[in-house]
């Protein structure tokens, strides 16, 4: 579990997040929503410990993560898988060069024990006969399911996720979200992902915390969504017109 | 303004040092990497530094000949002249120069386009510690090959004047090589090689650091690419007379 306590962050004059405080369960898709400059980025670097807060702290399991040395900081690295919003995925290394990283680096595996892990992960993400080609050669949907494989490879206690979607169709980023729900609950996984995508919040939103100018304006799961009635959160899901009267209709169903 | 700024990235370049030289995770793989970089920096660079080598040494021939020439120093000077001038100076500072340029740059531009496409990022994520596996490898390369690549200009120099004094008819070749082999000093060699080190150092780690801590779009990272050579270019040139004046002093 992770769990955000009373996290502020300031950029110089600019209060970006205002007293944070939530948990991250393990085996659920924990899903931090909000509009475009909301601080999700923000709250998610905070987490993973690319940013600081200026005050407040993040506990991973009973362990406050700003009090450790870099060593322990980089022991609990070590259990963190990381999807990014572009892959991050090293253009010089081939598919299977990628995913085999974290083994070569952390691992005394052998060359065998690291091609199997690197195909099951594969093999788990739907991806086969792509190990030899370049990220630059395979599509967008295809290098977050790496990208996904490369996160899982270690088998992490907590995986991150930001933007998952951005740059897909709309059935590709269906896969992918289905995708990181099945991961998490076979691995009991604590998942954070970074999203303003609605169709996520409503396939694999097990616990959703909306950010609003800096503040939780709301917190719930997919079920709640729809009989919420509160106002940042109808605005932010049901933006256009279309989507209001879908949500009318449903209700009266 | 200017010395709360020099103070800032000193403070920042001497903690990046530190970190960048903390105990590797994994030996191998910073091996591999050491040997990537050896590969790149010294076989990558050696047309280019044994092309400028060959023209320096050419060019000093024919200019000191003209310079001597009617006075009364003998003309066999010409190969003493043109051996120790590349090799205090010549070699290990024109080819670092152009190291920085094409060596300093491209490690710039690496650095910070990784930063930028989050694969430092991604990496810190993993664990890794950025600073010493993408930095370290490349310096310690540099240390290594640097001077090898400064010995092969230092040699093809004195080549090149011969090429441009002995066949073109301007002196002949016993004369050249009498020149070559006369007032052979040795602590020349050391102060080339202490030279290079140095440079070597500088301008690496100047690069990585103007990599790693590049921020913003495509602007910027030109910027840190620019940067990365003059401020490279700069440390070189000041390094060189320090070391001239405590070595020579």
């Amino acid at each position: 579990m992770i769990r955000a306590e009373n996290i502020f962050k300031s950029f110089e004059d600019n209060e970006v997040l205002k007293g944070i405080s939530t948990e991250f369960f393990p085996g659920k898709t924990n899903l931090i929503i909000g509009r475009s400059g909301a601080g999700k980025t923000v709250l998610l670097k905070l987490l993973i410990g690319l940013l600081k807060p200026t005050t407040g702290k993040v506990f991973y399991d009973k362990v406050d993560f700003f009090s450790l040395g870099k060593k322990e900081i980089r022991t609990i690295r070590m259990q963190v898988g990381m999807l990014f919003q572009a892959s991050a995925l090293f253009d010089s290394m081939t598919v299977e060069e990628n995913i085999r990283f974290p083994l070569d680096m952390f691992t005394n595996m052998t060359w065998k024990e690291k091609k199997d892990r690197v195909n099951f992960c594969l093999e788990r993400v739907s991806l086969g006969k792509v190990n030899d080609n370049y990220p630059s050669e395979i599509s967008g949907g295809m290098q977050k399911r790496v990208g996904i494989a490369r996160a899982i490879v270690l088998n992490p206690k907590y995986l991150f996720c930001d933007e998952p979607n951005s740059g897909l169709d709309p059935k590709t980023s269906i896969v992918i979200d289905e995708l990181i729900h099945d991961i998490t609950i076979e691995n009991n996984i604590t998942t954070v992902i970074n999203t303003h995508d609605m169709n996520s919040v409503m396939e694999i939103g097990d616990n959703v915390i909306l950010l609003y100018q800096g503040q939780i304006a709301w917190r719930g799961n997919r079920d709640d969504v729809l009989h919420s009635d509160n106002e940042v959160l109808h605005d932010f899901m049901f933006a256009s017109p279309f989507l209001q009267q879908l949500r009318d209709s449903a209700l009266q169903k | 303004m200017f010395f709360k700024n020099f103070l800032f990235h000193m403070g920042r370049y001497t903690m990046m040092l530190g970190t960048s030289f903390s105990r590797p995770e994994k030996y191998y793989m910073y091996y591999k990497e050491t040997m990537r970089q050896m590969n790149d920096i010294g076989i990558g660079s050696l047309v280019i530094v044994g092309l400028i080598a060959i023209f320096i040494g050419a060019v000093t021939a024919v200019q000191f000949l003209y310079q001597l020439d009617g006075t009364l120093v003998p003309v066999y000077y010409i190969g003493y002249i043109i051996r120790d001038s590349t090799i205090i100076e010549l070699a290990p500072t024109i080819t670092c120069l152009v190291l920085a340029g094409k060596v300093g740059s491209n490690m710039a531009a690496e650095i910070g386009g990784m930063r930028q496409k989050e694969h430092i990022d991604a990496m810190e994520i993993m664990g890794v510690n950025t600073a010493a596996y993408l930095i370290m490898p490349k310096i310690i390369a540099a240390l290594v090959v640097i001077p090898l690549l400064v010995a092969i200009a230092a040699f093809v120099s004195v080549i090149g004047g011969y090429l441009a004094a002995v066949p073109t008819g301007l002196m002949s070749d016993a004369e050249y090589i009498q020149g070559v082999r006369s007032f052979f000093e040795p602590f020349n060699v050391v102060m080339m090689f202490v030279k290079a080190l140095v440079f070597a150092f500088l301008l690496t780690s100047i690069s990585c650091y103007q990599g790693y801590y590049v921020r913003g779009g495509s602007i910027e990272l030109g910027q840190a690419s620019t940067n990365a050579v003059v401020f490279s270019d700069i440390m070189i040139l000041l390094a060189d007379y320090i070391i001239a004046v405590l070595l020579t002093g």
